[in-house]
This record gives structure tokens, C-alpha cells and sequence, in this order.
């Protein structure tokens, strides 16, 4: 369960979020929906604590996240995937490397990280690419990248900040899927983007986000943005 | 635990071996950092062998009266040989005085046609005393003085040249000392720039390192290889540095041998290779992996 309680981030004068309350179950579908700017990214790093709200509690399974000590964020982060809106792939690491690395950092054996990581780059359509070096590959690849390392070790949560960005329609088609399948399995997904085609085509719940308030939260919901 | 430490040193290694020119360069700076370091062990070494043979040359003979015994003689050795401040005690005899006496003068012929013509012995048995510390030979002048055997004593000599000698070590100290300080000075300098090469590597590893806090790996974790890293510039360096210094001393030391005719350099650095090794291993390590762990701590905040 992840929920923010009256969470109000301010950076020196701009509120990036304004007293934003919101619940997400386990096995939810949640996007978050939103213009440039809105908040989206702010959210997703509340969640793991890579910034601080300047009021309210933020609840991500049994942590309080605004409570929590820099040592203890680790295990937080581990408790869920991100796919962050710049990628963030390890610029040393090739592409099965950094696909590797959240395994281990699960605690996996070699011998099963051997076995995961060409099965989800398959998955993500990059296995011809997995020695490659993130500046080798193109904007929609090191995306499939970080979706393939943000959900490799089964998160309960996977937190997706506009992971749909830089790819073609066929690959966010592709994406999406992906994203509703591992929901499916059970995985919470929060999916934040700003694609009017994104959000109608899963017709799941719906967080709208302007000027970093909550404008409206429907289940079912479409793209009312204006 | 042992998968980590394992995935560890394997990073570090990879590190090491993806960041060639990287590595190349630190090690340079930090063989220049460890030379100066061999140098600082080499230097003490020779100045304080040279001190130690000048020191050496200094000592003072306790004569006594003709009719003092020989056994009366020793025991004041003995006594003297009690003394915290003495080194060494040497006795002797009228008869081994006379030796020396005649061996040191064989070819002058003046003296010796005096001594035949004197017939006998005119030298006085004698005690060598030789203090540990050229200044305490006040002390146990002293001593002697205020014994109860001072009736036995003819006269207390110090050697001729010790003022000398005295002031001779006193410069072979104050050079010690400035020395010294040069090149601990150098070493610091040496260090930090070893420092800041290491922590220039790191800067350009900083967005990984916010990258791995981020996705949740602990600050041992990201520590670590930079820790093997570390410690590889460290045992590479140690060994070049030596590798490079052996020659040098090889050269220097017989020029060095014939101020100094007792020491020699190459045997002490052949004779202390280990010791040496040791020393280069356990600070270039340290140097290594101290400066990787401090300069990576500022980008483990995210
Ligand atoms: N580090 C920061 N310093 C100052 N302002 C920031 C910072 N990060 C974000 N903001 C501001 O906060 C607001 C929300 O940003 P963000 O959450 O990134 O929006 P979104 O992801 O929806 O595009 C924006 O107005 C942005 O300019
Ligand atoms: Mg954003």
C-alpha cells in the first residue's frame, strides 16, 4: 500500500506538490496524469525518498518514508522498481549489467541471474543489445533498460515515471502491456505520464494532477486534462 | 555475504580494468607519492648511520694509579657496565696499551727508540667507557668522581676529537631533522595529490553513484569496489615503486659507501626488501582506499 497524506513539497518558491492526499492499494492500476510540470516526478521521488516533503506523511508499505534514516532507504528502494524518467541506467554498466545489478542487490544467485536477465531482455526486445553500453543505444531502448531492471526481481511495486516517453506507438503499446500484465500477477503499478493515448487505452484508475493539486481521482478513468 | 564480497571485489577488478587511463594514472602519481615515502625510510636510515659511526668515535678513558689491581680494575668496569647511561665497557691492560701504543707509532722513529730506551712499560692500564648517549658522558664523569674507587683514578680522559665529533653530530642531527621535515612535507604533498587524483576518478563516477543509492544498493555495496580499487592502485604502486628505486640505490651506493665506508645502501634496502615491501604495501593500500572511501562519501547523500 502506498499513501500520501496531505503531502505539500515546496522548492524555494515553487509548491511542486500542494496538500495532495491519495491511496493506492496492493494490486492497484494507478496512473497519474498530468502536463509538464504538474508534479509526476515529484511524486515518484517522495515515494523513494529521494526527497524530503516539506509537510505531510508518505506511507510505501510498512515504511514512513518522511521518517526514514538515509541508511534505511536502501531497503525501501529495493522494496520497489522504478523507472525513472531519465532512465538513470548506470553509464559503466552494459545493458545486461544493469539489468543484473537489481538482482543482486535482491540478493540473487548468480546461476538465476544468468537465467533472468537474457529472459527479460527477450521480453523487452533487446536481447541483441544486452553488451551494449546505455551510450550506445537509442532513447527508446534505455527505457526498455530500465523497465526490464525496474521489474526483473518482482517488486511489490513498480513505479513508472513517463516510461512511454521515448518510445514509438508500437513499443508503448508494448509497454503498456507489459506494465498491465505484471498488474495482473499482482504487482502495483503506478504509472505516471502525460499521454492523452496512454491513459484512455487502459481504462483503469486515474489520479489528474495540475499545478501540483489533485484535481480529480476516478476509478475508470480517462484524460481530462484540458 | 560471501556472493557480496565476492561481487565486490569482482566490480572493483572491472573498474580497474574498464578504467585504464584512469588507473594508469593514479598509479603514476602514486608511485611518485611511495617513492617519496622509500625515500623518507632511506634517508633516516642514512643519517642516522652516519650519526650512530660518528657517535661511535667518542668515548672516555678512565686511567688508574700504577698499583691499582687488575681485579680492582674490573670491578670498577662492573660498576661502570651498572649504569643505565653506558653502553660498553673495554678494559685495557697495561700490556695491551703498550701494544697499541707501539703498533700506532712503529714508524716513527723517535718514539719508538724512546720507548726501548725506556725499557719499561710508562702507559697505564685503562678503562674504555663508552656512554649510549654522547651527552650523558658528563654523568658518568660524575660518577667516577664522586666514587669511592676515585682514589684509584689517575686521570679521566675524553678523546681528543670529541668536541669534534660533538659538533659533527650535532649536524648530522640537525640535518636529520630538516631532513626530515622536507620530505615528510614532500609525502604529505605526494598523498594529496594522490588524494585528489583518486578523488578526481570518483567525481566522474558520481552519477553512478547516485544511480546505485537510487536503485537501492547500500552504501557498503557502493563502497566497496571503489575500496578494491583502491587497494589494487595501492599493491601496484607498492611493487613499482620498489622496482624502480632498486636500481637507483644500486647506483648510488658505492658512492655513498666511500663517505661511509660501514654503511652500505644496497645492503640495508637488499637486506630490508620485505620490511620495505611491507611498508610501501600498507601505505599505498591505505592511502588508496582512505582517500576512495572519502572522496565517494559526499556522493552517497542522495
Ligand atoms: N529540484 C528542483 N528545484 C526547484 N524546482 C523544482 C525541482 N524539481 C522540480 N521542480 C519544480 O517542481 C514542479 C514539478 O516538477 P515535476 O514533478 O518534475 O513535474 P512533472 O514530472 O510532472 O513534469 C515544476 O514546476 C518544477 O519546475
Ligand atoms: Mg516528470
Amino acid at each position: 500500500m502506498i499513501a500520501f497524506n496531505h503531502v505539500t513539497k515546496q522548492y524555494n518558491n515553487t509548491a511542486a506538490l500542494d496538500d495532495v492526499t491519495f491511496k493506492v492499494n496492493p494490486g492497484e492500476f494507478v496512473s497519474i496524469v498530468g502536463k509538464s510540470g504538474a508534479g509526476k516526478s515529484t511524486i515518484v521521488k517522495l515515494i523513494i525518498g529521494e526527497e524530503r516533503p516539506t509537510h505531510g506523511r508518505i506511507l510505501v508499505g510498512s515504511n514512513e518514508v518522511n521518517k526514514l534514516k538515509s541508511d534505511e532507504l536502501p531497503r525501501l528502494r529495493r522494496e520497489v522498481g522504478i523507472v525513472f524518467q531519465d532512465f538513470k541506467l548506470i553509464p559503466t554498466k552494459t545493458a545486461a549489467e544493469n539489468i543484473s545489478f537489481a538482482l543482486e542487490l535482491a540478493g540473487r544467485q548468480q546461476h538465476e541471474i544468468e537465467n533472468l536477465v537474457p529472459q527479460m531482455l527477450d521480453m523487452v526486445g533487446l536481447a541483441d543489445k544486452a553488451d551494449n553500453f546505455p551510450n550506445e543505444l537509442s532513447g527508446g531502448e534505455k527505457q526498455r533498460v530500465a523497465i526490464a531492471r525496474a521489474m526483473v526481481h518482482k517488486p511489490a511495486v513498480v513505479v513508472a515515471d513517463e516510461p512511454t516517453g521515448n518510445l514509438d506507438d508500437f513499443n508503448t503499446q508494448e509497454i503498456i502491456k507489459l506494465l498491465l500484465k505484471i498488474n495482473e500477477f499482482g504487482t502495483t503499478v503506478i504509472l505516471s505520464t502525460h499521454s492523452r493515448h496512454v491513459v484512455d487505452s487502459i481504462n483503469k484508475r486515474v489520479i489528474s494532477l495540475s499545478d501540483g493539486k489533485i484535481i480529480s481521482d476516478e476509478e475508470k478513468g480517462k484524460y481530462t486534462i484540458l | 555475504m560471501a556472493t557480496t564480497l565476492a561481487r565486490i571485489i569482482k566490480y572493483g577488478v572491472q573498474n580497474f580494468l574498464r578504467n585504464g587511463w584512469l588507473s594508469a594514472v593514479t598509479i603514476l602519481v602514486m608511485v611518485l607519492a611511495l617513492f617519496v615515502f622509500n625515500s623518507l625510510v632511506i634517508f633516516n636510515f642514512l643519517t642516522d648511520s652516519a650519526s650512530f659511526a660518528l657517535k661511535d668515535k667518542i668515548d672516555i678513558s678512565v686511567y688508574f694509579k700504577e698499583i691499582t689491581g687488575e681485579d680492582d680494575i674490573l670491578k670498577v668496569g662492573k660498576n661502570l657496565e651498572a649504569l643505565p647511561e653506558v653502553r660498553a665497557v673495554e678494559y685495557i691492560s697495561k700490556e695491551n696499551a703498550l701494544k697499541i701504543f707501539s703498533d700506532a707509532h712503529k714508524e716513527d722513529v723517535v718514539i719508538s727508540s724512546a720507548l726501548e730506551e725506556l725499557g719499561g712499560n710508562p702507559l697505564l692500564a685503562s678503562l674504555n667507557v663508552k656512554a649510549k648517549d654522547p651527552n650523558d658522558y658528563d654523568k658518568i664523569a660524575s660518577y667516577l668522581e664522586n666514587s669511592s674507587f676515585f682514589a684509584a683514578i689517575e686521570k679521566v680522559t675524553y678523546a681528543q676529537n670529541q668536541l669534534v665529533i660533538n659538533r659533527l653530530a650535532q649536524v648530522v642531527n640537525a640535518l636529520e631533522n630538516v631532513g626530515i621535515s622536507v620530505v615528510i612535507v614532500l609525502a604529505l604533498i605526494a598523498s594529496l595529490v594522490t588524494f585528489n587524483t583518486i578523488r578526481l576518478g570518483i567525481y566522474s563516477n558520481r552519477e553512478e553513484l547516485g544511480i546505485m543509492r537510487l536503485v537501492g544498493a547500500s552504501n557498503k555495496y557502493i563502497r566497496g569496489p571503489y575500496i578494491v580499487n583502491g587497494i589494487l592502485y595501492g599493491i601496484i604502486a607498492g611493487v613499482l615503486s620498489l622496482v624502480i628505486a632498486a636500481p637507483i640505490v644500486s647506483l648510488a651506493s658505492p658512492y655513498l659507501s666511500a663517505f661511509m665506508p660501514d654503511v652500505s645502501l644496497s645492503n640495508y634496502f637488499y637486506g630490508n626488501l620485505s620490511k620495505l615491501l611491507g611498508y610501501q604495501l600498507m601505505f599505498g593500500m591505505l592511502l588508496g582506499s582512505v582517500s576512495s572511501v572519502i572522496a565517494v562519501r559526499r556522493y552517497l547523500k542522495i
